[in-house]
């Protein structure tokens, strides 16, 4: 493995399962065989991430994103895999190093605590953990702050006394502040208005050439994308199907499914209604199709996306893709 | 929208959440007479010492020539009863106003004691969850399917009178319950992404805990803390009344309504009547607090 590796992700899966019922319990017992229903929120996804790299995530909702990025802050463990950060699995890591990895939620409203002040919440990050000493904490807000675009004097405030995207500068501040090389972003801003996401977004870019930060950037929305990173993984149904250079996958993409995705998602450039939404719904993760997930929505499928399903296949040095009709 | 460009203010007090409370709080009339009635009933209980015509325990104070006296009866000395006196001579009004010492001091800090142990096994309880909160709540409830009374009054046979003694038992009845209340608030905010954020930030579980999860469980518990302080007030009002509560030498005001419901059919009304009309002039005062802040907190009855 390269020494330039930031993070790496190696055939991660995550597993839910509800446990059987008191019925089913007894039935087992009698020697039913039941067997607890369980979803393949992840399925075998492996990505690398470079130091100052910004990797996009996308794919549609309950496709396993969000999933991707708690399991890499430790908020749930996997079910098999490895996550590595500097080489390291995360599991071994000590929590002060840990730090290094931070996250900003999708919901600014509910990501801070609402009965602390703000200033306070990412006073509280910085004392616990001695991120600088003692003398130097007031400066060291003030700049956290004003990178952030926040006004000194609004950090006595309760978080309720805040828009969404000033809330979400808070999330960035009090993650920035813990001196992170990599920062998770779940859907950063999805929960915004479009104007406010410019700023924010031009926010995540300027902090980014600053600090040299690399990104996991979740998103469903291919501009935001698009504009923010270097590279994207397109997801569906808990696997990575297409991953490549973001003008590569996003202008020229290979696999049906990102086709589909990126013909779905209006442009106003175009002025006309020329999207097209992808036929049929997204399939119950409880039951996923066999073969290639994504068969019974795909155009061109055949006989063998039916049976089997297709391995990752690189394409070239950065692009990868998992079609058996790609070649 | 700037930050940058919004003029630097200081924080009102009536934009903070304390104050938006206050200003709740003060709107509807019969919560504010129910919180002076608080205040007047705390007062009086803090200063009966300073504030009483007589102490009622100083025996060097009390003339049998002046018992048995009626309500607004004067002595030749120019003293006025006036809510009468016992048969030593005892002033009523004084002996209320040291009974509500001993009666609300009791329930406060029992109610706050049961608060903390309560507060401590409900998050513990609701944060770790499966076996743990499976067995905590079993004892829960097995406590809670018994009768307040008659888990107090066991425990007080067992244990004897005493002031500390009916403290204990008044804890040992109240504590499943603030533990079952804030265990149910805990798994609501355990699972908001502030959590996850603290989580993040890698704090222990102890400040996650007691500095995060238990601040925002706060204002319906306090709400309940209010109202049982009222209800502890009338458990120990009621095991004094029947002979096994605080010893005679501290009389509270359920004992003093014992004392006197002998005299009741031989007319001397005042010993059981005025004690009674300040424990429940005490209760509805908390409780119409307490049944105020609850509205006020609950965001669906809110603005109604």
């Amino acid at each position: 493995m390269s020494e330039d590796v930031l993070l790496s992700v190696k055939n991660l899966s995550k597993t839910f399962s509800k446990p059987l019922g008191l019925g089913d319990k007894f039935a087992n017992l009698m020697g039913a065989g039941r067997k607890p229903e369980t979803v393949r929120a992840v399925d075998d996804l492996s990505f690398d991430l470079r130091p100052g790299e910004a990797l996009g995530l996308v794919g549609e909702s309950g496709c396993g994103k969000s999933t991707v990025a708690r399991l890499i802050m430790g908020l749930l463990s996997q079910t098999s895999g490895q996550i590595e950060y500097r080489n390291t699995p995360t599991s071994q890591m000590s929590a002060h190093d840990l730090l290094k990895i931070q996250m900003v939620f999708q919901d600014p409203y509910s990501s801070l605590n609402p009965r602390m002040r703000i200033g306070d919440q990412i006073r509280e990050a910085i004392n616990v953990h001695n991120i600088v000493p003692k003398a130097e904490r007031d400066a060291y807000m003030a700049s956290i702050f004003e990178q952030c675009g926040i006004d000194d004097s609004l950090t006595k405030r309760y978080p309720h006394q805040f828009s969404g995207g000033q809330r979400q500068r808070f999330g960035i501040a009090r993650a920035l502040a813990m001196q992170p090389d990599l920062v998770i972003c779940d859907e950063p801003v999805a929960a915004l208005d479009v104007s406010i996401q410019a700023q924010i977004i031009n926010l995540f870019m300027d902090l980014r050439k600053q600090k040299n930060l690399a990104y996991l950037f979740i998103s469903h929305d291919l501009s935001v994308v698009r504009h923010l990173c270097d590279r994207v993984a397109v997801m569906y149904l808990g696997r990575i199907v297409e991953q490549g250079p973001v003008d590569q996958v996003l202008d020229n993409p290979r696999h049906p499914y990102t086709q589909a995705l990126k013909a779905s998602s209006p442009k106003i450039s175009t002025g006309k209604r020329n999207f097209e939404p992808i036929r049929g719904e997204i399939p119950s993760p409880l039951d996923p199709p066999s073969g290639c997930h994504f068969h019974p929505r795909c155009p061109k499928a055949n006989e063998q996306c039916l049976r089997e399903m297709p391995k990752p296949q690189r394409l070239s040095e950065t692009m990868s893709i998992s079609c058996h009709l790609a070649t | 929208m700037s930050n940058a460009a919004q003029p630097a203010q200081r924080l009102a007090f009536k934009d903070t959440p304390l104050g938006h409370f206050v200003a709740d709080f003060s709107a509807n009339p019969i919560a504010v007479i129910g919180f002076v009635g608080v205040l007047l009933v705390v007062f009086i209980a803090i200063f009966a010492p300073w504030i009483a015509p007589q102490n009622p325990y100083d025996l060097m104070q009390l003339d049998f020539m002046d018992g048995n006296l009626e309500p607004g009866a004067q002595t030749a000395l120019g003293f006025t009863f006036h809510l009468g006196s016992d048969n030593q001579g005892r002033d009523i009004l004084s002996a209320i106003m040291y009974g509500l010492r001993t009666s609300l001091s009791i329930g406060a800090a029992s109610a706050f004691i049961a608060l903390i142990i309560g507060a401590t096994v409900g998050l513990i309880s609701a944060w770790f969850g499966g076996r743990t909160d499976t067995i905590i709540m079993r004892i829960v409830e097995v406590q809670m399917s018994f009768p307040a009374v008659l888990i107090a009054l066991v425990l007080l046979a067992v244990l004897g009178q005493g002031t500390e003694k009916i403290m204990f038992a008044l804890v040992a009845v109240q504590w499943a319950y603030y533990a079952r209340t804030i265990r149910g608030l805990a798994l609501v905010e355990k699972n908001r992404e502030y959590i996850d954020a603290a989580r993040c930030l890698r704090y222990s579980q102890t400040r996650i805990i007691f500095g995060h999860l238990l601040p925002n469980c706060m204002p319906p518990l306090i709400v309940i803390v209010t109202m049982q302080v009222a209800h502890a007030i009338a458990l120990e009002s009621t095991l004094s009344f029947l002979g096994i509560g605080v010893p005679i030498t501290e009389p509270s005001l359920g004992l003093l309504i014992a004392n006197g419901f002998h005299f009741m059919q031989s007319g001397r009304y005042w010993l059981s009547i005025f004690p009674g009309l300040a424990l429940v002039f005490t209760i509805v005062s908390i409780n119409l607090v307490g049944d105020h802040m609850r509205d006020i907190l609950n965001p669906r009855t809110r603005g109604q």
